[in-house]
C-alpha cells in the first residue's frame, strides 16, 4: 500500500476562501484523514455541487468534479452506481445541499449508495454574498431578509434521519479531532454517510456557531454522543439526557435516577431514538448533540445492482448482440 | 401509389384477380390498411401487435401506427378513452400504416364515433353488435343506432355479435365473471386472420408463452380465437377474403421491432463496439419510458440502468457515470430535455461523452404526450446557456433508431461530447420489419482514453488531440491521472480553472469549432433525384415515411421532384450547402410550425416552403403529394 503525507493530497492550485474561513480547517482534517487513513488516492472522486464549500475538489489531488448547484448528490451517484470500488465523497452548502439540491440528497440518502456527504453548514449563502439559507434561524437579518427571515429551518440531521439514513453524524471544523474520528467512521460505512459539519463563514455569519466553540460557552452546550456511553454534558458534567412523554429532555443530572440516564445506541435499528436526540436543539444556540447519531447496516444500492448484473451474467452468459436482435422472432427472405 | 388518388376498388385498394375459395370471393390487393379500434380496456394494441406479428412472418411489408388515449382509465366507453392500432401490410416496399383504412373493426360506438371518418367508402367494417346499446350510444354521443339508422349504408358492415360468441367460446375454460368478455379481442383478431388468409398458429405460439402461467386465460384466449376464425369460415355474411400476398423485399433475415427497442437495441450494440460498460438513467415519461424497460432486461450486457429522482438527477448520474469511464445515456422527452439542459451544459464544459435521448411527443408543457411531434428541434440545437454546440441527430424510423443510437455513441467517444438524438412517439411505438445488419460488420467505436501521463510525467485533462481536438479520458482509478474537471470555464491544456478573458474566447472557438468539424465526419446528403428535378424534398425524423411516399405518389403522376432526409441536424453534413442551391425550390415538411426551416434559412440563407402540421397525428403520404403538386402548380 502507498503511504501518504497531507502534502500528496494537495493540489497545486491556491486556494480561494476568504482568510479564517472554516473550509480551510475542513480542508486539512480531510487532506490529513486521507493521508492517514490508507486510502490509495486513485480510488478517490470528489463530487460538488457549487457554492464556496464545493469549490473543495480543486484542492484535493485526487479525481474530481466541480458540478453545478445542488447536483452533486446525482452525479456521485452516477460514479458509484457504475464503479463501486470507488471512494465517493460528496461535498456541498447548507444552500447546495438543502435547498437546490435537496431532491436529489434525499434520494441518494434513502437508496443508500456508498457515499459520503460532507454537509459544510455555515448557514448562510456564502458564494452569493449573504442571503439567508434554508438552515438560517428565523428572525435572520440578512440582504435578502433585511427585516429578518420569515422562513422555518431545516435540522439537517432531523432530515436525514428522516429520509431513511444509515450513518448521521455533526461534528464542528473547529474540532479537527473529533471531525477525524467522524470521517474515519464514515468511511468505513458501507452505504451513505452524511456529515453534517458546522463550518464558520467569518464574513457573513461570523460566530454562528459560538455557543458549541466559544471557549467558556462550549462547555455548556456540547452535547457528546458516544455510542454505549450515558448522555451527560457540561462543565462539571451536571446535565444529562433522559425520556420524558417519548422525547428525549435535558435535565439536571443530580435531580435523576442514573439509570434513567440514555445510553446512547447509534446501532438501534429504529432510528426514532436519534430522531429525538436531534430535536433537543435545532440549530447551535443551545445545548446541541454531536457526534454519531446513527449507524446502521443495509443493503448498499450500488453493491446491490453489481450483485444483480453479475447474476444475469451468471444465469444467461455474457450477452450476445446476435441473440439480441433476433429475439423477438425473426423469418427469412431469400 | 400510396395515396387515395388511385382509383379505389372500395377493399382491394388496387384491384387484383378475384378468385374464389369454397364459394367465398377472394379479392387481391396488393396493400391494405386495416384498424382495430376499441376501448382502452378492449386491448386492441395486443390484437393488432399479434396480427402485425403474423403478418411479418407471413412475409408481408408492413408499418403500424399504434394510438392511445392520455388518460391510462378514461371512463369506459367515451371518445377520450378510444385506442387504436392501424397496420398497413403490402405485397411491396411500403413505408407508411397507411391513410385511410379499408378495414375497420370497431369494438364500441365510441370507437365507430372516432374512426369511422377515415374508413374508405365501401370498406369493411367489423362492429361487435353488442356493445353498440342505449347506454354506450349515448356516452358515444350517438342520437340513434348507426347500425339500424342507415349511417353505414356506405360500407360492407359485419354486425357480429362478439360477447355472445365470446362468452360461448370460453366455456369450460374456466375463466368467468368478468374475465370472460377479455377474450372478445381474440375473437376479433381471429376474424380478421381468416379473413386475411393467415392461419392462427402464430398467434396460438405467442398465446401458450404468454399466458403459459395462467391456464385457464391461456385456453380462454385460444378458444375465442379460434372461434373468431370459425364464424369467418361458417358465417355467409363474410362473403369475401382479402388476400395480400408477401411482399418481394430484399433477401436477409427480418425481425419487426419498434423504435424504443431498435434504440435501445442501438445503445447495447454502442457499447459493446467500444468495449464499455452501458449504463441508462432515467425518469418515467411517455413516450420515452419503454427504453428503461428495454435495456433493464439486459443486465447480462453489463448494462447498469438507473430511475432517478427526476430528470436532472438521471442527467446528473449519466454524468457521472461519464466520469467515471461508462458509456452514458439518459432518456426522456421534452419537458425532461428541458430539466436536463444544464446538466448538459456542463457536459459540453466538462467534454465528457454522453448521449441524451429525446423521444418527443406534442408539446408545450405537457401537451399531447401519447402523440408525435416534431418541435423539440430548436431546444436540442439552441436550448442551452452560454455558447454551448452539440451534434444533434434524428432517427427515421423504428429500425433506423437502431443505426442512429450507434452513431450518436460514435460522435460522443470521438469527440468527448453530448450528443442529442432525436426520436419521437411515432417512431418509438411504431413497428416495421427490419432486415437485420450483419453484426459483425458493425463499426469499432474508440474513445481518447488516456492510460498514463501525457505530457511528461504529467497528466493534462486539456491536451487535445490534434485531428478531432477531444480531450483525453482519464477513468478514476488509474494512478498518476487524478484531476479535477467542473463548469468553471477551464484553461486549454492544464484544465485548470481560468478567469482569462483571452482564453474564454479561446476554449469557446474551440469547443465550436470541435463540434463543426463533426460535419467531415460524417456522410453527405444523399439526394434521390432520378431525373433532375427543380423541387426537393427534404425531411428530418419520422416525416421520412410520409415524405418519401408522397414523393413516390408524385413522381407517380408525372411530376418531377428529388427527395432527401438529413439525419444530422447538428452540424449540418458538409455537402448541404451544395445540395440546397442546386435546386430551385425546397420543400421542407416537419411535425412543427417550422424548425428545421428556420435553420436552413438561418444557416444557408436560402429560401425554404414549410409544411406544417401539429396535430398529433404523423403527415399522410397524401398530405405530402398535395402539397408538392401545389408547389408545381399542378
Ligand atoms: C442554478 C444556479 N442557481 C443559482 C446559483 C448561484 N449560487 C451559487 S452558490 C449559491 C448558494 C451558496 O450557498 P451554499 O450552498 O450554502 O454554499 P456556501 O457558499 O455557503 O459554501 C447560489 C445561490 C448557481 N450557481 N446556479
Ligand atoms: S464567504 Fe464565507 S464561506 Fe465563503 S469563503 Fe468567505 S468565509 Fe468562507
Ligand atoms: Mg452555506
Amino acid at each position: 500500500m502507498t503511504s501518504y503525507a497531507r502534502v500528496d493530497f494537495q493540489t497545486d492550485q491556491e486556494v480561494r476562501w476568504c482568510p479564517g474561513c472554516g473550509d480551510y480547517t475542513i480542508l486539512a482534517s480531510v487532506q490529513n484523514f486521507m493521508a492517514n487513513a490508507g486510502i490509495e488516492r486513485e480510488k478517490v472522486v470528489f463530487v460538488s455541487g457549487i457554492g464556496c464549500a464545493a469549490r473543495f475538489p480543486y484542492y484535493m489531488n485526487v479525481y474530481g468534479m466541480h458540478g453545478i448547484h445542488g447536483r452533486a448528490p446525482a452525479i456521485a451517484t452516477g460514479v458509484a452506481i457504475t464503479n463501486p470500488d470507488l471512494s465517493v465523497w460528496v461535498v456541498g452548502g447548507d444552500g447546495d445541499l438543502l435547498s437546490i439540491g435537496g431532491n436529489h440528497l434525499i434520494h441518494a440518502i434513502r437508496r443508500n449508495l456508498d457515499l459520503t456527504i460532507l454537509l459544510f453548514n455555515n448557514q448562510i449563502y456564502g458564494l452569493t454574498k449573504g442571503q439567508y439559507s434554508p438552515t438560517s434561524e428565523p428572525g435572520k437579518a440578512t440582504k435578502s431578509s433585511p427585516a429578518g427571515s420569515i422562513d422555518h429551518a431545516f435540522n439537517p440531521v432531523s432530515l436525514a434521519l428522516g429520509a431513511e439514513a444509515s450513518f448521521v453524524a455533526r461534528t464542528l471544523d473547529m474540532d479537527r479531532k473529533h471531525t477525524t474520528a467522524i470521517l474515519q467512521a464514515a468511511h468505513e460505512h458501507r452505504g451513505s454517510a452524511v456529515i453534517e459539519i458546522y463550518q464558520n463563514c467569518n464574513v457573513f455569519n461570523d460566530k454562528a456557531f459560538i455557543q458549541l466553540t466559544g471557549k467558556t460557552e462550549r462547555y455548556a452546550n456540547r452535547i457528546d454522543l458516544v455510542h454505549g456511553a450515558p448522555i451527560i454534558f457540561g462543565a462539571q458534567k451536571e446535565k444529562a439526557v433522559v425520556w420524558a412523554g417519548g422525547r428525549a429532555e435535558i435535565v439536571d443530572r443530580a435531580a435523576v435516577n442514573p439509570s434513567d440516564i440514555i445510553v446512547h445506541d447509534a446501532h438501534a435499528p429504529d432510528a426514532s431514538a436519534a430522531f429525538a436526540l436531534s430535536r433537543l436543539s435545532h440549530g447551535p444556540y443551545g445545548p446541541t448533540p454531536i457526534g454519531i447519531f446513527r449507524s446502521v447496516r443495509r443493503p448498499v444500492y450500488d453493491k446491490v445492482l453489481d450483485e444483480e448484473v453479475a447474476m444475469s451474467k451468471a444465469a444467461r452468459g455474457d450477452g450476445d448482440l446476435k441473440a439480441l436482435v433476433t429475439s423477438l422472432g425473426t423469418w427469412t427472405v431469400d | 401509389m400510396d395515396s387515395d388518388h388511385s382509383p379505389v376498388n372500395p377493399v382491394t385498394e388496387a384491384p387484383g384477380a378475384a378468385a374464389t375459395n369454397g364459394g367465398v370471393r377472394v379479392d387481391r390487393a396488393d396493400r391494405m390498411v386495416i384498424r382495430f379500434a376499441g376501448d382502452s380496456g378492449d386491448g386492441m394494441q395486443l390484437a393488432g401487435n399479434r396480427f402485425t406479428d403474423a403478418a411479418a412472418i407471413f412475409g408481408n411489408d408492413l408499418a403500424t401506427l399504434p394510438t392511445f388515449p392520455a388518460e391510462i382509465r378514461a371512463p369506459a366507453g367515451t371518445l377520450p378513452g378510444v385506442s387504436s392500432f392501424q397496420i398497413q401490410i403490402a405485397d411491396w416496399d411500403i413505408l407508411t400504416p397507411g391513410d385511410r383504412p379499408g378495414v375497420l373493426v370497431a369494438m364500441n360506438p365510441a370507437a365507430l364515433k372516432v374512426h369511422l371518418k377515415d374508413l374508405r367508402d365501401g370498406g369493411v367494417l367489423i362492429i361487435n353488435k353488442e356493445a353498440f346499446d342505449e347506454r354506450n350510444l349515448y356516452k358515444a354521443g350517438f342520437e340513434s343506432n348507426p347500425v339500424e339508422d342507415g349511417t353505414l349504408s356506405g360500407y360492407d358492415l359485419h354486425a357480429v355479435p362478439m360477447q355472445t360468441l365470446t362468452k360461448a367460446a370460453v366455456k369450460g375454460t374456466g375463466v368467468s365473471g368478468r374475465a370472460v368478455l377479455r377474450s372478445k379481442n381474440f375473437l376479433a383478431l381471429g376474424l380478421i386472420l381468416w379473413m386475411f388468409g393467415r392461419d392462427t398458429k402464430v398467434t396460438e405460439a405467442w398465446v401458450a408463452k404468454k399466458f403459459a402461467k395462467l391456464e385457464a386465460v391461456k385456453n380462454a384466449n385460444l378458444a375465442a380465437l379460434k372461434a373468431g376464425y370459425n364464424y369467418g369460415i361458417t358465417t355467409g355474411s363474410f362473403a369475401r377474403q382479402i388476400e395480400v400476398s408477401p411482399a418481394d423485399l430484399p433477401p436477409g433475415t427480418y425481425t419487426n421491432v419498434n423504435g424504443n427497442a431498435a434504440l435501445s437495441w442501438g445503445l447495447i450494440a454502442g457499447a459493446q463496439l467500444a468495449g464499455l460498460p452501458l449504463f441508462y438513467a432515467s425518469y418515467p415519461i411517455t413516450p420515452a419510458s419503454e427504453i428503461l424497460h428495454e435495456l433493464v432486461r439486459h443486465r447480462n450486457f453489463g448494462v447498469k440502468t438507473f430511475q432517478a429522482e427526476d430528470e436532472i438527477a438521471a442527467a446528473g448520474a449519466a454524468l457521472g457515470a461519464a466520469f467515471a469511464g461508462s458509456l452514458s445515456v439518459t432518456g426522456t422527452s421534452g419537458p425532461g430535455l428541458s430539466l436536463k439542459g444544464e446538466t448538459i451544459s456542463l457536459a459540453l464544459m466538462t467534454e465528457l461523452p454522453m448521449v441524451i435521448v429525446d423521444v418527443q411527443r406534442g408539446g408545450p408543457s405537457t401537451g399531447l404526450p401519447t402523440k408525435p411531434e416534431q418541435s423539440d428541434l430548436f431546444l436540442a440545437v439552441w436550448g442551452r446557456h452560454g455558447e454551448s454546440p452539440l451534434p444533434v441527430l434524428a432517427a427515421s424510423s423504428p429500425s433506423d433508431a437502431f443505426e442512429v443510437a450507434i452513431e450518436a455513441c460514435r460522435l460522443a467517444l470521438k469527440y468527448m461530447t453530448p450528443v442529442i438524438l432525436l426520436s419521437d412517439g411515432y417512431i418509438a411505438t411504431g413497428s416495421e420489419p427490419w432486415r437485420l445488419p450483419d453484426m459483425d460488420a458493425l463499426p469499432d467505436l474508440a474513445a481518447p482514453l488516456a492510460s498514463g501521463p501525457n505530457a511528461g510525467d504529467r497528466f493534462l485533462p486539456y491536451l487535445r488531440d490534434i485531428e478531432t481536438m477531444a480531450r483525453p479520458w482519464a477513468i478514476p482509478g488509474i494512478p498518476g491521472l487524478e484531476h479535477r474537471v467542473g463548469g468553471l470555464e477551464k484553461e486549454e491544456v492544464t484544465g485548470n480553472v481560468s478567469y482569462d478573458p483571452a482564453n474564454h474566447q479561446l476554449m469557446t472557438d474551440v469547443r465550436a469549432w470541435k463540434i463543426a468539424n463533426i460535419a467531415n465526419d460524417i456522410p453527405d446528403v444523399e439526394v434521390d433525384d432520378p431525373d433532375g428535378a427543380d423541387l426537393l424534398v427534404l425531411s428530418w425524423g419520422s416525416t421520412f415515411s410520409a415524405v418519401r411516399a408522397g414523393v413516390g405518389n408524385a413522381r407517380n403522376q408525372g411530376v418531377s421532384v428529388a427527395y432527401a432526409r438529413i439525419r444530422y441536424l447538428s452540424p449540418f453534413p458538409a455537402n448541404m450547402a451544395t445540395v440546397l442551391s442546386s435546386y430551385r425550390q425546397v420543400l421542407v415538411p416537419e411535425l412543427n410550425m417550422g424548425q428545421l426551416s428556420r435553420m436552413i434559412k438561418a444557416e444557408f440563407v436560402t429560401p425554404v416552403l414549410s409544411v406544417n402540421k401539429v396535430e398529433g397525428q404523423p403527415f399522410t403520404a397524401t398530405e405530402i403529394a398535395d402539397e408538392i403538386m401545389k408547389v408545381m402548380g399542378q
